[in-house]
């Protein structure tokens, strides 16, 4: 399993081209991990909409995940495995910065995971006359 | 020229004169009879004069004969002026230039140059930063020597650091006998006017007589024109100013020649050909490259002639965004595969091959192949200080040319398609046609990513673009901002070809910076017609806002639109950081980064100060009207501002 799976990755892929404009730099994720997911904790996504702005999540990846080549990478939808991001979160290995379990507990990343999962795919960009 | 031969030593000699024989006249104005016309008593001497013992004094003295010269030292500085093509001066008016301002309005027609009203001299550098970057030439800037200069000296640096020309002349007092209390000329005067900003200055002087202003006037305009240009600055003496022009004096303005800016030598260039024709996947770096649209189209055509990608760092408009070889978007991956890379005037070409972490061991990672070949041409070679640390940090290079890059490109064109051989051009054809595929793949990412988020409130910053550019798309548009902290997103997916199109950065990060250079820079565009749009950052507006106020004064056509996001986001971040590295929680992050609690109503705010304005605008449908109405008040020939309330980045 990778670490950050389908689009998300594509995602990452554009933040490493171009995150030489960027200062803080967003952390680029060295190589894909093979991990085993575990199973998806149940969690309160309406909480985790409020823990997503208050533990500051929404101030890099945007307030629905989406993301910013300037920030941090798009994390929703289609979040990668929650036993990933738990881990992630805890020792990241680019420029995102710690979070221990002294900062945020695995009660409320599982909120916020809830929430990012509840997020919608978006329309294509071919559906959106703005963007052909 | 003086008509007047009863000439004071000085102009504060006579003013004094005069003012002392009024003040006695006046003092005793009540024992006169009624019938007896009073004398003139100049306003400020009778507000004044009360505090001070009465003066007692017989007779006028002498040069108070004198009330009235024709040509002032100031005139023949205004001279000077349209001698070097200056189209405006912005200043916030100070008494420490007042013949200076009144020679350009009177004297000079207030044409060529034309006063512009700013209320901040942060405001008149900035605007003098953008409007450079358009033109192609500096705007003059007035200002007092000690007050104006410190409030001008953040932009003055900004400017310096993006080598922007910009030519200031500041009014000081240097003799201290001349001075007046009553007009705070004492802590407006300064031994050394120009000693505050020496760092960030290419060049100033002090000239002690109008012919020598005259020499100095020209060779500043000559040092901040050749490359690599920055700011410089005159100090105008308030006796040189004031005082009548000598008779008989045979004032000139020198001739100004603009040197043609260095070329790289031929061998160094016929070597730069030899590493990139003979490369496998060559590159090209820029940054601050492209002076003029001959630029973009030579680099064009040197790219195309290699079929080499082009990473562009965006400090001007250099290359097309839409080009096949331009693979700014790939950069990680275009570097790694390089095994030669050139840079041309890359300020921080080290950037574009490594990586730092900022943890709380820093650490860096090149990107690079440990044996590519780096070549670099750039006038930073030729021009650097110390105090300040612009610089960057150190690349070591392979073969540096100590030339202007623009200059150096017809010849290395030449030369890189004599070395071409036809096995090489099929290799380079080859090149180009993955390049191109990888492009399009880039672009169509680009337009995915766009859709995250797009019916969110606060609206997408990708929403945003994508509405503003089906607004303006059939228009000749000029995009006047620093687009960093909006996730780069225009330049991810609008199609820009034109010098004017873009402006690159601040330079020196100075924040405040943007609202000024993109009055500045729709100064400039309003006489070529065209349609200046500036993604206006909120915590930006806030250093000087009134520069929307000039903006509407002098009619200057630009649509803002407000990225605001209710905070100093970027400091947000770094805040956060620091507090998730103290193992503390970031809860507390917004204290002193965030603008809630009021909000900012930005559309009042321009409201107040004379622009069309509208929001906060928070419904993403209803972006496309208002910009509608926003650009159509531009047309007119008005500014308008639309308060967009927006995703963080």
């Amino acid at each position: 399993m990778k670490l950050f799976r389908g689009s998300c990755r594509a995602a990452l892929a554009t933040l490493a081209a171009i995150s030489f404009f960027a200062a803080p730099r967003v952390g680029v994720v060295s190589a894909a991990q093979d991990a085993k997911s575990a199973e998806s904790p149940s969690g309160n996504a309406d909480n985790g909409k409020q823990l997503f702005v208050k533990n500051g999540c929404y101030e890099c990846h945007g307030r629905e995940g989406q993301g910013s080549n300037m920030s941090g990478p798009r994390i929703a939808p289609d979040p990668i495995p929650f036993d990933v991001l738990l881990n992630y979160v805890r020792k990241p290995r680019g420029e995102m910065p710690p979070y221990t379990a002294k900062v945020i507990s695995d009660r409320d990343l599982a909120d916020i995971y809830a929430y990012l999962q509840s997020r919608k795919e978006p329309p294509t960009a071919k559906a959106l006359p703005l963007l052909k | 020229m003086a008509k007047s031969t009863k000439v004071p030593a000085g102009r504060r000699d006579f003013l004094k004169s005069v003012v002392a024989g009024a003040a006695t006249l006046a003092a005793s104005a009540e024992t006169l009879p009624a019938a007896q016309p009073a004398q003139p008593v100049e306003e400020r001497a009778s507000r004044a004069m009360p505090m001070l013992p009465p003066v007692v004094e017989s007779d006028p003295p002498a040069e108070a004969e004198v009330l009235n010269i024709d040509r002032s030292g100031s005139d023949f500085m205004v001279d000077c002026l349209k001698s070097l093509g200056i189209e405006y001066v912005c200043a916030v008016a100070g008494s420490s230039f007042r013949a200076l301002h009144e020679s350009v309005i009177n004297y000079g027609g207030n044409s060529k140059p034309e006063f512009i009203t700013c209320c901040h001299e942060e405001s008149s550098v900035g605007m003098s930063h953008g409007y450079a970057k358009i033109e192609g030439k500096p705007l003059c800037i007035f200002a007092h020597g000690t007050v104006g200069l410190q409030h001008a000296s953040m932009a003055i640096y900004n400017a310096y650091c993006d080598r922007v020309p910009v030519y200031i002349v500041i009014g000081n007092n240097l003799d201290a006998t001349k001075r007046d209390s009553a007009y705070g000329e004492w802590p407006h005067s300064v031994q050394d006017a120009a000693a505050m900003v020496r760092d960030y200055v290419k060049w100033d002087d002090t000239p002690v007589s109008l012919e020598h202003f005259g020499e100095s006037a020209v060779r500043a305009y000559k040092v901040a024109m050749t490359p690599p240009m920055a700011p410089v600055l005159l100090v105008a003496d308030s006796e040189l100013q004031e005082n009548p022009i000598p008779e008989g004096a045979a004032l000139r303005v020198p001739r100004l020649t603009l040197p043609a800016p260095p070329q790289g030598d031929s061998g160094s260039i016929a070597e730069a050909a030899r590493l990139l024709v003979q490369a496998e996947n060559p590159l090209i770096v820029v940054d601050r490259y492209a002076r003029t649209q001959a630029g973009i189209d030579l680099l064009v055509e040197l790219a195309e002639t290699l079929q080499a990608p082009v990473i562009d760092q965006a400090g001007r408009m250099n290359f097309p965004t839409r080009h096949p070889l331009n693979q700014t978007s790939r950069r990680g991956a275009v570097v790694a595969n390089a095994d030669v890379i050139m840079g041309l005037e890359a300020t921080d070409f080290w950037s574009a091959l490594n990586t730092m972490h900022d943890q709380v061991h820093r650490t860096t990672r090149p990107i690079m192949k440990s044996d590519a070949k780096l070549i670099s041409i750039t006038t930073g070679d030729l021009y650097s200080k110390s105090n300040y640390q612009d610089f960057y940090r150190y690349t070591g290079v392979d073969l540096a040319m100590a030339a202007d890059a623009e200059a150096t490109l017809p010849a290395l064109i030449e030369e890189t398609k004599r070395q071409i051989t036809a096995d090489r051009k099929r290799a380079f054809d080859d090149r180009g046609a993955k390049l191109s595929a990888a492009h399009q793949k880039a672009l169509d990412q680009a337009r995915t990513d766009a859709t995250y988020a797009w019916d969110a409130s606060p609206i997408s910053t990708a929403r945003v673009c994508a509405e503003l550019w089906a607004q303006i798309k059939d228009e000749d548009w000029s995009l006047v901002s620093i687009l960093r902290h909006f996730s780069w997103w225009p330049l991810r997916l609008w199609p820009f070809d034109k010098h004017y199109q873009y402006i690159g950065t601040q330079g020196g990060g100075g924040v405040g910076y943007n609202a000024p250079a993109s009055v500045g820079a729709a100064l400039a565009n309003k006489k070529h017609g065209r349609l200046s749009v500036s993604i206006q950052d909120d915590g930006d507006l806030l250093f000087a806002p009134s520069v929307l106020w000039t903006a509407a004064h002098h009619r200057i056509p630009l649509l803002s639109v407000m990225h605001n996001n209710r905070a100093y986001h970027e400091e947000m971040m770094h805040v956060q950081r620091m507090a998730n590295r103290h193992n503390r929680g970031i809860d507390r992050a917004g204290i002193g980064t965030t603008f809630e609690d009021p909000n900012f109503d930005f559309a009042k705010i321009a409201q107040g100060m004379g622009v069309y304005a509208e929001g906060p605008i928070t419904d993403p449908n209803e972006l496309g009207p208002a910009l509608k109405r926003a650009i159509a008040v531009v047309k007119r020939g008005e500014p308008a501002l639309l308060d967009v309330v927006t995703q963080p980045r």
